[in-house]
């Protein structure tokens, strides 16, 4: 089976999905972003690799963060940046969304930022478009959210330096969580030892061992010497129900406190993707303490988000 | 009409016969086999040598889409697809628009078929009103329309008293009922199997107990009203395990198993092929393993195309958008032919699968070349291989996972009733 | 053909560059064979002078053709551009193009003062308006040859001459 993210010489062509890229792809997006975090603190903050191209950030799932990232990303690049927010209403009209797609490659439009709540819909419109034109994909169901994964990776590169000895707990809703999936692929491509993922069996999927990663249903065994932890949001409609009881209890098994994060190693560092629910699942003192790397992973995304635009841009075979 | 089958290889299972033996077709009917009845000249000689002259194949499931779905399928496309599959009798499930639930409907589609003389159709009346789960169809009059089973199909049925009272009422004028096992609640939003491939695309899983939930529900009400059961679709090593000891219990059960879930698995979905995207839905390594070994046990029965067109437009979309099922009339004989291959299985015992087997379960007189048969015959060279592509089906759906894949076993001449219905 | 020694040049170099250094300037080496000479450039002079390496890759005029170089370095400016003299070190002035795009990245840390451009080998071949103030060798070539610096293991620097196919 060709992956659809590559070109026939091997090179990145879009970017669905951490899964099956080569660790040498990986790492040239991570070494690259490097490159860019100092441009955002130059007197231009812009780098002119991306002129004349157009970049169409298409949120099919409504996401202002995500698609801000993005934007400023392309912006720093000196792309031009379309959004467009199709909600459902418009999709119901009949448009499908390949129409949606091919209105803006008529438009000469260059690059796509795909947000949408089905799993493979990147896959989708990638293995429909022109062979010219490049897919990000920011987030399709529960399948992945690439960059995040990739901005995550970066994130803990910057603090702990050797990744092939650390220990890494994901906390939360695993089943649903497309960023989990994407966190998980990247790590153990990169060669992170152990990857524990820490939650209640209603959040996590059927054979998640087979995704590399060992089980926890106790925080406070799956903390136990951890180097980072990675929390997940649970979304708000997921609190109540039948998987599970109420988000107060939630909180109780599963909600980051600092007592659970002395259980950690001293220097543990906590992370989370964003919008995070205080007094869910992370507590205000942990999310705002000194081991919160919470807001340098939003400014590394910026970068992280650069260097896979200027790569996909830059690899023109079709 | 005379038409003389020389030199080829006759299978006929029901029969006991696999030999070269040269078969003889007069006034649409099967007048004899090996020597020349007396002054017998024939109009038509078809040469069958290196070829496989079979009883035409009988297929207990493929959808026509008429009445209700014609932009996905008409009866004219999917019963040209038959024949050219060399499927000559096939049941039909109830799930059209409107649902088969009355006698007119019923008559209508038989009538319909009848005329453009192709396939023989039989099909599944509806268990319950509108397939809505509540309340009972006139299945006597169904019958007597010309339904050969009643099923639910996929649709929700979770009233399990509405559920025993079906099956008493079928068993009381001794009527097949024809049931999916899949619990509503646990394959509720679920599009692939929850297994890993789900856990991995993100995709929503439907988990093996959905199945087997389901299954032990159908055989405890079996059980209990001595009902008739014929069981659609078994996707489960579970499921198959339960099949094995219900009918070794003696219970009137009989399966079958899909013929793309006789070969794929959930790997097969790789990077949301919605190709793939079928029901129940493809599963694990070991649920495939265990089919092929139900087959070969005979805890299932037969092996069905289920055939299922579906329109372009319904599998251009992100995978847990698109339609469920695959176009397959024209796959069920080269994917028998495969798993015959694959499992080492006998030619003749692979064919009674798909030609005297599902006969039996539908209860007509077809699937076999016995003298005096109705002359439905399936001539068909199983050596040559053949590229799957969207031009060389004739049914309206062009869907299936194996688009693209070369399968052996080309269907050079179907005979309904002694005439030639398709030629290659 | 004898080239001329790489460390020699750079002797000539350090020379001609000093006073530029003396009234203030700072050196900024375009990665990699730049970067190299501007840090040996600073260590000859003594003194302190602030140094920053540029990797143009981002401003390159070939990106839409090539594709992104699979290996950037950061480029590092750190000291404030604003009015101040710059002396540019490159390896080998050939086309122009690196020149033109190191400077459109030093443009965008700032306002600088006087840029000074310093070459350890002009090959000839310009496509773009561009000269080095100062220069250690005027080597002509071809244009399939391609002229090289080279850094050991030991740090000592070297050109060498490729011949395209």
């Amino acid at each position: 089976m060709n992956n659809p993210q590559l070109t026939k010489n091997g090179e990145l062509k879009h970017l669905l999905s951490i899964e099956g890229l080569p660790k040498a792809i990986l790492n040239q997006i991570l070494d690259t972003a490097e490159s860019f975090v100092g441009v955002a603190e130059r007197e231009v903050k812009k780098v002119p690799l991306l002129r004349g191209k157009t970049v169409c950030n298409i949120f099919f799932e409504n996401s202002t963060r995500t698609r801000t990232t993005f934007e400023i990303a392309a912006k720093r690049l000196s792309a031009d940046v379309i959004n467009l927010n199709v909600n459902t209403s418009s999709q119901s009209k009949g448009e499908t969304i390949l129409d949606t797609v091919d209105n803006l490659i008529a438009m000469h439009a260059d690059m796509f930022v795909i947000r949408h709540a089905q799993s493979g819909a990147a896959h989708f419109i990638a293995r429909h478009v022109a062979p010219h034109i490049r897919v990000i994909n920011a987030g399709d169901g529960r399948h992945a959210h690439p960059t995040q994964g990739l901005l995550d990776v970066f994130t803990i590169r910057r603090y702990k330096p050797d990744m092939h000895n650390l220990r890494i707990a994901i906390v939360g809703d695993v089943l649903h969580s497309r960023v989990a999936r994407s966190e998980i692929h990247a790590l153990t491509t990169l060669g992170v030892p152990e990857v524990r993922v820490i939650a209640p069996k209603t959040l996590l999927p059927h054979d998640v061992e087979r995704l590399g990663v060992q089980v926890y249903h106790d925080m406070n065994a799956g903390l136990k010497d951890v180097d980072v932890v990675m929390m997940l949001r649970l979304q708000n409609e997921r609190m109540n129900g039948a998987l599970l009881p109420s988000a107060q209890e939630y909180f109780k098994c599963y909600g980051l406190t600092q007592e659970k994060l002395a259980l950690a190693k001293p220097d543990a560092i906590v992370m989370h993707p964003g919008p995070m629910n205080r007094g869910v699942e992370i507590d205000s003192a942990v999310a705002d303490g000194a081991q919160s790397v919470i807001l340098p992973q939003v400014t590394y995304g910026i970068a992280v988000r650069m260097a896979v635009m200027s790569i996909l841009a830059g690899n023109t075979e079709e | 009409m005379k038409i003389l089958i020389k030199n080829g290889r006759l299978i006929d299972h029901k029969n006991n016969i696999d030999a070269v033996r040269d078969v003889y077709v007069a006034a649409g009917k099967v007048v004899a086999v090996g020597d020349a009845p007396a002054d017998f000249h024939p109009n038509a000689t078809i040469d069958a040598t290196n070829l496989v002259v079979a009883p035409g194949l009988v297929d207990v499931s493929a959808r026509l889409r008429e009445p209700g779905f014609e932009y996905k399928a008409t009866l004219k496309s999917e019963l040209r697809a038959a024949v050219a599959g060399g499927v000559t009798s096939l049941a039909c499930p109830p799930d059209t628009d409107p649902v088969l639930d009355e006698p007119g409907l019923v008559e209508m589609l038989k009538h319909r078929a009848k005329l453009l003389n192709l396939a023989h159709v039989y099909p599944v009346g509806a268990l319950t009103r509108k397939l809505e789960g509540k309340e009972l169809t006139e299945m006597s009059e169904l019958a007597e329309a010309g339904c050969v089973g009643f099923s639910h199909v996929t649709a929700r049925l979770t009233d399990t008293l509405v559920l025993r009272r079906a099956m008493q009422y079928a068993s009381t004028f001794g009527f097949t009922v024809w049931l999916h096992p899949e619990d509503a609640y646990l394959a509720k939003n679920g599009v692939a199997h929850d297994g890993e491939v789900a856990a991995r695309l993100g995709l929503a899983g439907i988990p093996s107990s959905a199945e087997t939930i389901a299954l032990a529900t159908i055989l405890t009400l079996a059980e209990e009203t001595g009902a008739r059961v014929h069981i659609c679709r078994i996707s489960t090593r579970e499921g198959v395990e339960m099949l094995r000891q219900a009918k070794q219990r003696g219970l009137a059960v009989s399966a079958d198993a899909a013929a793309n879930h006789v070969h794929l698995t959930e790997h097969d979905i790789g990077y949301f092929d919605a190709q793939c995207h079928l029901k129940p839905p493809l599963r694990s390594q070991r649920d495939r393993d265990a089919l092929r070994q139900g087959l070969a046990d005979h805890t299932l029965d037969v092996i069905c195309s289920d055939h299922t067109p579906v329109d372009d437009d319904a599998k251009l979309a992100p995978f847990g958008e698109t339609e469920a099922g695959a176009t397959g009339l024209e796959l069920l004989l080269p994917l028998t032919l495969k798993w015959a291959q694959e499992t080492a299985t006998p030619l003749a015992a692979a064919l009674a699968r798909i030609t005297s087997e599902p006969a039996r379960l539908l209860g007509i007189n077809a699937g076999h070349l016995s003298v005096g048969a109705t002359a439905d015959i399936c001539v068909f060279d199983p050596e040559q291989f053949w590229k799957i592509e969207r031009n060389a089906l004739h049914s309206q759906g062009k869907n299936t996972p194996f688009l693209g894949m070369e399968l052996a076993g080309k269907v050079r001449w179907t005979l309904v009733a002694g005439q030639v219905v398709h030629q290659s | 053909m004898n080239l001329p020694d790489a460390e020699q040049l750079i002797l000539s170099l350090a020379d001609q560059v000093r006073p530029l250094l003396d009234e203030g300037a700072a050196l900024v080496g375009i990665h990699s064979g730049g970067a190299w000479l501007a840090q040996r450039i600073q260590k000859l002079y003594g003194k302190n002078v602030d140094l920053g390496t540029l990797d143009i890759s981002f401003y390159r005029d070939d990106f839409s053709r090539i594709g992104l170089h699979p290996q950037i370095k950061p480029s590092d400016i750190p000291f404030d551009v604003e009015e101040r003299p710059i002396v540019l070190v490159d390896d080998v002035l050939f086309t122009g193009r690196t020149v033109r795009a190191a400077m459109n990245e030093l443009f965008d840390y700032g306002r600088p003062g006087k840029v000074t451009l310093a070459a350890l080998v002009d090959r000839g071949g310009r496509e773009l308006p561009i000269e080095a103030q100062i220069v250690g060798a005027h080597i002509p070539l071809q244009p399939q040859q391609n002229l090289h610096l080279l850094r050991d293991e030991h740090g000592t620097l070297s050109l060498k001459l490729h011949e395209a196919a």
